[in-house]
């Protein structure tokens, strides 16, 4: 009886594991294939071993763009998070001001990720741009295209722009779920505004919180559009993150086996920093 | 030493939630605050504790005038429906955040939190965090931290609700003595007659924003004011039916027509309601009891007790009933009743008659 259920259920979940395999797992072994062998043609190749990954872990190029992107990652989680659990809290909680400023905070994530580059693009230019024109009229002497510290606040702005509304919305839902009891009763204990939130907001968000912060680090880490439209990794190779190292390696110079190494790479890494991210929270949440 | 609401009155966008409210709560005294959803149970606490304040009216404490005084000046406690503690603070330091915001020192709140915690036999899961305790923990908890403090009003705002009933019951028979040594308002609200009836104490029985009787539990449950109290201060409901008073005789219409019994021999001849409960109604005849016909609607059995919802005259009966007995939707069925046992209720809704309380 009970046998025949579960392969009822190994039934059921088999076109799943069909499409899995044909989308993920299929091209996950091709690059792995790609990863141990030079290969000239359809029908010269060579199996190279490790040779691809002893080269791309030896890149300094690559070690400039993991650098950077991990600066990156974490500056988007440092202003994102807090940024967004604090506008989260100012918002209405009833009224008809709910659905407009929800509307409102929905619309940078409508918007398509190279078009958001377009934006900005266009948005921040020194000459016609309205705010490049406008910073450079305030004394300012902005431009994104010719100095790296500029390319770097305008792709973190880009980004502030374009996701902190997923936190917002992600910590609006969890603030909702809070009965309004804990806030009477904290008002009766006498707690102050700070000790609501540290004692009864934060805790309570926590879960949404754990998601909201993986879920920036897994796009923060693999972001490609939108810097790829605004500065084309530049000047230099000052905005130039994995993602786009990774093309241009394998679209670019055509080095399909590093380029095959390097993506198992990129991949590991952010499975194991997503991992201790999901630890750690879960960790958090039991030491309370 | 006491609190007094003192035409107390609430209205929100138009809709009245209290009206015209004048009671007097005593310290040491357990009192009941009965009525359905949306009675207005909450809002009178809340103006209570001085989380809302009243449209008019003033609330008295001690002599005081407190209506305008916030509620973190004022000495409350309060338990919730839902299980209300500081998700990441551990259970001794839910216990102890009012007494930390207080400001008591430190070897004053160890001392007062452990014996809170051994009252309500929770001081072995001191170290945990709320989310690890069981739902009857975590309200124990949660009236633990509205205890610790020794505030002058402890408002509890049907918490047992969402205990299953065996934990229900056993904190329920602790509540009394919780209190009973204690110097403090207490207010307990609920929509179960039979949790006022178990907690005693006074009840105040409140419908639509308005106090329809205030007293003694017991003398409230055998002398309900007026038929509202009898719908919500009995579970089933007493069974209601206009009669005509007359030449020593109540009738209802063809259905009826027997000898007046004599608790209310002295009615004048007129219109009344005459209530029954649904344990004064049998299944089996006997001579001392009169015989009324009704149309099955559907059987509860309960265990033990069978539920009969009947169609009598038109109007909604319930019959409780010892023991199974399997009976059919639209099926005639004789009921009896003990005159002897029945209520009478004026044209203008008032008690006039109540069967004598030694026969229950």
């Amino acid at each position: 009886m009970e046998k025949r259920e579960y392969q009822w259920a190994w039934l059921m979940v088999l076109p799943v594991v069909l499409v899995v395999a044909f989308s993920a797992i299929m091209p996950l072994m091709t690059v792995v294939n790609y990863s141990v062998q030079d290969i000239f043609g359809p029908d010269s190749r060579f199996f190279v071993g490790t040779e691809w990954f002893k080269e791309v872990l030896r890149d300094p190029q690559l070690h400039g763009a993991l650098i950077r992107q991990i600066i990156f990652s974490a500056a988007v989680l440092l202003i994102q998070i807090p940024l967004g659990i604090g506008l989260a809290l100012c918002l209405p909680k009833k009224g008809p001001w709910v659905s407009v400023s929800l509307v409102l905070l929905a619309l940078p994530l409508l918007v398509p990720w190279n078009v958001v580059g377009t934006i900005w693009q266009v948005f921040a230019r020194p000459d016609v741009g309205l705010a490049g024109v406008f910073l450079n009229s305030i004394g300012l002497d902005y431009n994104y295209t010719g100095d790296s510290v500029d390319a770097w606040v305008t792709v973190l702005v880009m980004d502030v722009w374009h996701w902190t509304s997923l936190v917002i919305l992600l910590c609006y839902a969890g603030l909702q779920a809070i009965p309004d009891a804990f806030y009477q009763a904290a008002r009766i204990d006498g707690a102050s505004r700070w000790a609501v939130f540290r004692y009864i907001e934060l805790p309570k968000l926590k879960g949404v919180l754990l998601i909201a912060i993986l879920l920036r680090f897994i796009f923060s880490f693999r972001i490609y559009a939108e810097p790829f439209v605004l500065t084309g990794g530049g000047p230099g190779n000052a905005t130039t993150f994995l993602s786009q190292r990774l093309t241009t390696m394998a679209v670019g110079q055509f080095d399909l086996g590093p380029a095959a190494a390097f993506s198992l790479v990129y991949f590991l890494i952010i499975l194991l920093f997503s991992y201790v991210f999901y630890l750690t929270i879960l960790n958090m949440d039991r030491e309370g | 030493m006491s609190l007094v609401l003192e035409g107390v009155s609430r209205t929100v966008g138009g809709e009245v939630y209290l009206d015209d409210i004048n009671l007097t709560f005593e310290r040491g005294e357990f009192n009941v605050l009965l009525g359905l959803t949306e009675a207005g149970k909450t809002t009178m606490m809340r103006i209570m504790a001085g989380l809302e304040p009243p449209n008019t009216g003033r609330v008295v404490e001690d002599g005081q005038d407190v209506t305008r005084v916030p509620v973190r000046k004022r000495s409350v406690g309060m338990v919730y429906q839902q299980f209300i503690n500081y998700p990441s603070l551990s259970v001794y330091d839910n216990i102890a955040s009012p007494l930390k915001l207080a400001g008591l020192d430190k070897g004053q709140i160890d001392r007062l939190v452990r014996t809170e915690a051994e009252r309500l036999g929770i001081d072995h899961l001191i170290d945990r965090l709320p989310a690890e305790l069981s739902g009857g923990q975590q309200q124990r908890c949660a009236m633990a931290r509205a205890l610790v403090r020794d505030a002058r009003l402890v408002l509890l705002d049907e918490p047992l609700v969402n205990l299953d009933y065996k934990l229900r019951e056993g904190l329920r028979s602790e509540l009394r003595t919780l209190f009973a040594d204690r110097d403090t308002v207490v207010v307990y609200a609920t929509t179960e007659p039979e949790e006022a009836l178990v907690l005693g104490g006074k009840t105040t029985v409140l419908h639509e924003g308005r106090v329809i009787q205030h007293g003694v539990t017991a003398e409230c449950y055998r002398h309900p004011a007026n038929t509202t109290v009898t719908q919500v201060f009995a579970d089933p409901p007493m069974n209601l039916m206009p009669v005509v008073v007359g030449d020593g005789e109540v009738s209802v219409g063809g259905l009826l027509r027997a000898p007046l019994p004599g608790h209310m021999k002295d009615l004048a001849p007129g219109h009344y309601t005459l209530g029954v409960r649904p344990h004064h109604l049998y299944v089996a005849g006997a001579d001392n009891l009169v015989t009324l016909h009704g149309t099955v609607e559907v059987a509860e059995i309960a265990g033990s007790v069978t539920y009969v919802h009947l169609e009598v005259n038109g109007r909604d009966w319930v019959v409780e009933e010892r023991g199974v007995h399997p009976v059919h939707p639209g099926e005639r069925f004789d009921i009896h009743m003990d005159l002897n046992r029945a209520y009478a209720f004026d044209s203008a809704d008032q008690l006039v008659a109540a069967p004598d309380s030694q026969r229950g």
